[in-house]
């Protein structure tokens, strides 16, 4: 009865946007649905593959590049003091940008702006380097996004989104990992699909993969048209599922299948 | 030249089996894989990594294109005096990636 009430209520949710968010499961880390050996993988702060990106970051943090001759580090210092908790907050709303923005796109946004560099490529290894780096200052922290005033609109989006039935098998991303969250697929357990240990190392892909990888690697097996990594379509999915895990903690680099 | 991670104990005593561990960023493409647009993804991988300890060869691995990404490799290895330990990978392509670290045996 108590998952039947449940199942009304996020039913409710969805239908009208205006209410107040309700969370429709308790949060759990993906990596209570992992097998063992991969749990020992990801706990393993040497053989973790991930941490290969964390070091590649933590060298491009502090080396100087650009007709600017700066680093990241020349104005923030120290990454493990100045970018403790950066990465728990993001996607966030800038207002220079007037938009919600990610964690990758932040770093874009200071190469450009302050290192006079271009742009990295979202999912170039460079940037998820830098990604990893700095969401692995942040590990153990609870994720802690905040989705009320600006932001509003984008978390709306991003609900929307989430419970969008899409694609030829015409499935919304609620309709597994929500409804089925801990269910075999084949030979698989579903999981919930939090993000907290992004980016991650999977082994699938045999690299280190972003939250939008993910979604569109997601979005490609129910047969729907992804859409583009960095897209603001992702950004406020993203700023929904990092609400939806709220208060998990920072895992990055996770390890997944 | 590609990351590469290596653990080596800063201290041991004489005649102790010590665990080495060594791992290093490369795709290890075998050659199977197809890129978006369907064409076909060249071999490259790495082909040798040897571990030496003062100066001599301890350890020679040669790779194939089986292997899974981002290699991996844990050893043990009997101290018996001061000396680096040291770690070379070399690439289908000749890139050569080394890594170094000193063990102090008392």
């Amino acid at each position: 009865m108590r998952t039947l009430a449940g199942l009304g209520l996020c039913l409710l949710a969805t239908s009208s946007p205006a209410r107040e968010p309700v969370r429709a499961q308790q949060a759990q880390s993906d990596y209570v649905y992992l097998s063992p050996a991969l749990r020992t993988l990801q706990d393993d702060e040497f053989a973790n593959p991930g941490m290969l990106w964390v070091d590649r970051g933590a060298q491009l943090w502090s080396e100087a590049a650009g007709p600017a001759g700066q680093s990241c580090q020349s104005c923030h210092g120290v990454a493990s003091v100045s970018m403790r908790s950066a990465a728990t907050r993001y996607p966030a709303w800038v207002p220079a940008m007037g938009r919600v923005i990610n964690l990758e796109q932040q770093i874009n946004r200071c190469r450009v702006a302050r290192l006079k560099l271009t742009a990295l490529d979202y999912e170039s290894q460079d940037l998820l380097a830098l990604t990893a780096y700095l969401s692995r200052q942040a590990t153990g922290l609870p994720v802690a996004v905040r989705i009320d005033g600006p932001a509003a609109a984008s978390f709306e989006r991003g609900r929307e989104f989430f419970y969008q039935r899409r694609g030829q098998l015409n499935l919304s991303c609620a309709s597994c990992h929500e409804q089925h969250a801990g269910s075999r697929l084949g030979a698989e357990t579903i999981p919930q699909g939090q993000i907290n240990g992004f980016p991650v190392y999977r082994e699938l892909w045999q690299t280190l993969g972003s939250t939008h990888r993910m979604f569109a690697w997601c979005n490609e097996a129910v047969r729907a048209e992804p859409y583009q990594p960095g897209s603001q379509a992702y950004v406020d999915l993203e700023l929904f599922e990092r609400w939806r895990g709220a208060g998990l903690r920072i895992e990055t680099p996770a390890v997944r299948r | 030249m590609p990351n590469s991670r290596i653990k080596v104990p800063e201290q041991a005593k004489v005649g102790e089996q010590v665990e080495i561990r060594a791992l290093i960023m490369h795709p290890m493409e075998n050659g199977f894989n197809f890129d978006s647009q369907g064409t076909t993804i060249p071999v490259h991988i790495i082909t040798d990594f040897v571990c030496a300890y003062d100066g001599a060869e301890v350890l020679r691995v040669q790779l194939q294109p089986g292997l899974s990404a981002n290699p991996y490799f844990s050893f043990y290895l009997t101290a018996t005096r001061t000396g680096p330990v040291d770690f070379t990978w070399t690439d289908q392509d000749g890139t050569i990636t080394t890594n170094s670290a000193m063990l102090q045996v008392a």
